[in-house]
């Protein structure tokens, strides 16, 4: 499966981080930028259910990921006033396989997320298995899907209105 | 509703004396006491809303639900009728139940075996000589069960007190605005199919049954997603609009928005999605009603109404408010599911998804302003809440229900008049 657009680990891990980064320093249009225009952003209830007719934490299309930074970039975004503030460790970075089937496929990374948020009702431990579909386009990654699966997504969470 | 005698019950004259009809003290959010009789006045008294007979639509079914704090399973038996079990053995207090949903006619608990029918009957125990043999079955406790549980188009209610007002009788006005919702299926039905997003905040459960038909606050909270998305909503809510707040008796309120969307005249405009990208389910709706009915009511829309304590139907969701402590609240919230509208249906999750929820577009800043609030009150001064506004402006409406503008705080003052009742 080694073709000129194939993603390689240690490529993934290099996007992963900056994507992390990116998110905890809340630099909006820079991290919008890493998705494609068919982007899919989801942080399931369930994994197993079917997102249209199920209700999950965030289920973005990029119409709907362009809202939500508009919303955060209005100022007004009153559960991000003032912002978290964010430190998150990506770990156990694998390339799981490639989707779609032949060398214009999506390269599918499976990691681990751990994210420490402090805010004035104090701090908030959110771990989570992650799966990215990264593609290359005009010779730079860009994330088609990120699902994020909390550990605690069916229990009751506290608000996390930053990019997770 | 009896009234306690102050002179024997102090702590209902102090109650008294902290919640006044144009203002409330801070405390009344933030004191473990109140809360503790809250639990057994309100929560373990009076009827509160817990479930829907669609999650457990097949004999045998079970769900897990919850009465404030307490955990029950609400099951359906062979039979078809509806049970509302605590859920504790009846030997050693474990709990009975872990699966969060299934299918079982009984529950056997995982410390020493006791068995349990889905109606709460014990069914046996092993090494049962010990008990003197299985006829002991007859003089033991099966699980305890709620005393009273009556449902309303679905809606299963249930009471830890065997005596008190019927489920009607509570409902009261607010019955009909549950019809209200369920015309808006093409068979009068509504199911709760779409699993459940639970949001937990650090406030009391007070501040969330009050911001649930506040008309004062979605300009303000909620002006960062109004401003981006062109939504309709801000409007409903403002200085100019035709809608009313409403105090249904009982402690229920709402929001009364029909008066816009008639105004507006547009079939699902309150729901935000034209008629075009719902074909199948106007067509439905036309033949279910007739085109002149089923206009006026894709035209009136979906009911905005708190049933006091912890049933908040809004518009496209339905909210289950349980308190879990005197600062510790969790909303359960689902999109609302119409029978025979899978059109619609698909529509009113994504919406429903993009607005609950711990990153819900909405809820997440009325979530802050809880959590604001609670830390607020907390502070010595100014002591009291004020709840003047629109006092000067009420009036009584053809149905005898007092009325406010959108905007005005009738709803909360209604909701304490009510509190005062069951607390005192």
């Amino acid at each position: 499966m080694t073709t000129a657009l194939a993603i390689d680990l240690r490529e993934a891990e290099q996007f992963l981080y900056r994507e992390a980064r990116l998110a905890d320093a809340f630099a909006l249009e820079e991290w919008e930028a890493l998705w494609t225009d068919d982007a899919v952003y989801h942080v399931p209830v369930d994994p197993d259910a079917d997102p249209r007719t199920h209700m999950s934490i965030v289920f973005d299309n990029r119409g709907r990921i362009a809202t939500r930074i508009k919303q955060l970039q209005t100022g007004r975004r009153h559960s991000q006033r003032p912002p978290s503030r964010l430190c998150r460790s990506v770990t156990n970075v694998e390339v799981l396989g490639v989707e779609g089937g032949d060398d214009r496929g999506d390269t599918v990374v499976g990691s681990v997320v751990q994210i420490l948020e402090s805010r004035d009702r104090g701090a908030t431990w959110w771990v989570g298995r992650v799966t990215h579909r990264l593609r290359r386009l005009d010779g730079e990654l860009r994330m088609a899907a990120k699902t994020v699966v909390l550990v605690d997504s069916d229990r009751a969470l506290p608000t996390m209105s930053f990019l997770i | 509703m009896t009234t306690t005698d102050v002179d024997t019950d102090p702590e209902a004259a102090r109650i008294r004396s902290l919640v006044l009809p144009d203002r409330v003290h801070g405390s009344i959010y933030t004191d473990p006491d109140v809360y503790a009789r809250e639990l057994e006045r309100i929560w373990y008294t009076t009827w509160v809303y817990v479930g829907h007979a669609s999650e457990v639509p097949e004999p045998n079914d079970y769900v897990r639900k919850t009465i404030g704090p307490q955990q029950v399973v609400m099951t359906r038996d062979k039979t078809g009728a509806i049970h509302v079990l605590h859920n504790r053995c009846s030997h050693r207090g474990n709990l009975v139940c872990d699966a969060e949903r299934g299918n079982a006619g009984s529950f056997r608990c995982p410390y020493h075996g006791w068995t349990f029918a889905n109606t709460g009957d014990l069914l046996g125990f092993p090494f049962n000589q010990g008990y003197g043999g299985s006829s002991a079955r007859a003089q033991l406790p099966g699980l305890a069960t709620a005393p009273r549980v009556e449902s309303y188009r679905g809606f299963v209610f249930a009471s830890l007190s065997p005596d008190g007002p019927t489920l009607r009788e509570h409902l009261g006005a607010a019955a009909e605005r549950l019809d209200r919702l369920c015309r808006l299926s093409p068979s009068g039905e509504v199911e709760l199919t779409a699993g459940w997003v639970r949001h937990e905040v650090t406030a009391n459960w007070k501040m969330l049954v009050e911001n649930e038909t506040d008309g004062y606050h979605p300009q303000f909270v909620h002006s960062s997603i109004f401003s981006i998305s062109g939504s309709g909503i801000g409007a409903l809510y403002s200085d100019k609009s035709t809608a009313v707040t409403r105090a249904l008796g009982g402690g229920h309120t709402e929001n009364d928005l029909s008066p816009e969307f008639r105004r507006l005249g547009v079939p699902m405009g309150w729901a935000g999605t034209p008629e075009a990208k719902i074909p199948d389910y106007v067509a439905a709706m036309r033949d279910a009603y007739g085109t002149d009915t089923a206009d006026e009511i894709m035209i009136d829309g979906s009911p905005h109404v708190m049933i006091f304590p912890n049933l908040f139907v809004a518009e496209i969701q339905l909210f289950q408010i349980q308190p879990l402590a005197v600062d510790r609240t969790v909303q359960h919230v689902t999109a609302i599911q119409f029978a025979g509208a899978p059109d619609l249906n698909r529509r009113l999750v994504t919406q429903c998804v993009g607005s609950v929820g711990p990153a819900g577009m909405l809820l997440a800043d009325d979530a802050e302003m809880y959590e604001r609030n609670q830390r607020g009150v907390a502070q010595r001064r100014p002591e009291w809440l004020d709840l003047t506004r629109g006092l000067h402006r009420e009036r009584v409406d053809d149905d005898g229900h007092t009325i406010g503008t959108a905007t005005d705080e009738t709803s909360m003052r209604a909701m304490w008049r009510h509190y005062l009742e069951l607390m005192t």
